[in-house]
């Protein structure tokens, strides 16, 4: 029984886990669920995930979604190498709250960002208006420094001196407003640093493979009309 | 130095820490925090979390934020009974499963009422009725959810016992019921997960809990309610600006 991922690299939760996979040789199969053409809203992805989101994952006959519960049930299953997810208290219970911090805070950020700047009006051509695509990044650059001042501060990697899967779940998110064409990391050396330390420890190949939908993100042709249609009422609630 | 939680009841991760903390037995020193009163934006409590939120927990001079990580780590530390935080690899995926979720579409969603009816007046900030409207569709439809994704014909959300999962869960939605907004009504699977984790909790603890914020829709009609600091001002705009 082989373990099922079903991922588009375009999402960042996806990215985290296929980063994280890989480096670590947990052997799986790769369904890829195109975003972009609505695969995810199909009756047959249903079957999978009845929320109709990615990443989720069958191990056998049980399935899992949510990206942080499908990382920790996979560090625990395949006992990944301890700095992944320290066993000390402590350490652990840092990668706890970088994990629970980023799901309203930076997640949302990076995502709006994307959408405001680019999804929306190359791929579903609707018009941002300025103030709100403002106020998106302001907004950004408010979590960003967060990330620097409360969590990174001056450690090589968020939670100590190792990476752990709050650097893995925090590079991913960045890479969607990098995608996007926002320079997060211009006049931030200390985040750029991180930056360049988690590139080297994931490795640069695996990290630039996981990376090249978002970063050719801008050039993604127009949505389909009746694709459209489908993924809007979606989109809307998934950046609100 | 022992442990010491910085809570306001008000607010609904705090209120999932503290019974938590209370029903295992855990001993702690309660900080509160009055965030009506601004007290989280003070010198003083910037100090122990510069992010100027509660719940924080401080071991010492380890200082940790986030309701769920407080959790978690108590639980670990005090080696509280494994139903809450099982260490089944599927049982505690699924808890996990649930919290993601829940940060997505319950945090920030079930909050809203307090915003709507009470802090926003209190500066005087008038929420637009299509707001409220959204507001509580989006409670309507997570509500489904709950039920057809996560509870199903189980007794608990993450499976047939308490885990942390219930309690982050019955805490935010305690929150629209003590501002008038009965959701239970007409879910009957609902009502009774509700039930069960009340009698798991034991009523006494539930009440001790929940008084502060049963209370606020009666304070706010008497005008008992502290009267928000300036300095508190930008920070409830902020989110009051946020709410979709």
């Amino acid at each position: 029984m082989v373990l099922e991922l079903y991922l588009d690299l375009l999402s960042q939760p996806c990215r985290a886990i296929y980063i994280f996979a890989k480096k670590n040789n947990i052997p799986f199969q790769m369904h890829t669920v195109e975003l972009r053409k609505g695969e995810h809203l199909s009756d047959a992805f249903a079957q999978v995930n009845p929320m109709k989101k990615v990443p989720a994952m069958k191990d056998g006959g049980f399935t899992l979604c949510e990206s942080v519960a499908i990382l920790l049930y996979l560090a625990h299953k395949y006992k990944v190498p301890d700095h992944w997810y320290p066993q000390d208290l402590q350490a652990r219970a840092r990668v706890d709250e970088y994990l629970a911090w980023q799901h309203t805070t930076l997640r949302r950020s990076c995502l709006r960002t994307l959408w405001h700047k680019v999804m929306f009006p190359v791929f579903l051509g609707e018009q941002i208006r300025p103030e709100m695509l403002a106020a998106t990044l302001a907004d950004l650059d408010v979590n960003v420094q967060v990330l620097e001042d409360q969590f990174l501060q001056d450690k090589d990697f968020l939670v100590g001196p190792h990476i752990s899967l709050a650097d893995v779940v925090a590079i991913t998110e960045l890479m969607h407003p990098v995608g996007g064409g926002c320079p997060v990391f211009e006049g931030r050396p200390r985040l750029a640093a991180w930056y360049r330390r988690v590139e080297a420890a994931v490795g640069k190949d695996l990290f630039l493979e996981a990376h090249e939908v978002i970063l050719k993100v801008r050039d993604c042709p127009p949505a389909d009309p009746v694709i459209k249609q489908k993924l809007m009422p979606r989109v809307l609630t998934m950046i609100q | 130095m022992g442990l010491e939680l910085y809570l306001d009841l008000l607010s609904q991760p705090s209120r999932a820490v503290y019974i938590f903390a209370k029903k295992n037995g855990i001993p702690f020193q309660l900080r509160t925090v009055d965030l009506l009163k601004g007290q989280h934006l003070s010198e003083q409590f910037s100090q122990v979390n510069c992010l100027k939120k509660v719940p924080v927990l401080k071991d010492g001079s380890f200082v940790l934020t986030e309701s769920t990580a407080i959790l978690i780590y108590l639980s670990s530390k005090y080696q509280v009974a494994d139903h809450w935080y099982p260490a089944d690899l599927q049982a505690r995926a699924q808890v996990h499963e649930y919290l993601g979720w829940h940060a997505d579409n319950i945090r920030g969603t079930f909050g809203v009422l307090l915003w709507t009816k009470v802090l926003g007046p209190l500066i005087g900030v008038q929420v637009p009725e299509e707001k409220v409207e959204r507001n509580r569709n989006s409670m309507v439809l997570a509500l489904q959810r709950l039920e057809d994704k996560f509870l199903r014909d189980r007794a608990f959300i993450a499976g047939q016992q308490v885990t942390l999962a219930d309690l982050m869960s019955l805490e935010e939605l305690i929150q629209p019921v003590a501002l008038g907004c009965n959701l239970f009504e007409g879910r009957p699977q609902l009502t009774a997960w509700r039930e069960r984790v009340e009698a798991f909790l034991g009523a006494e603890l539930c009440q001790e809990a929940h008084n502060p914020i049963m209370s606020v829709l009666g304070q706010a009609a008497k005008k008992t309610l502290p009267v928000p600091p300036p300095e508190a001002h930008a920070s409830m705009m902020l989110r009051i600006a946020r709410i979709p």
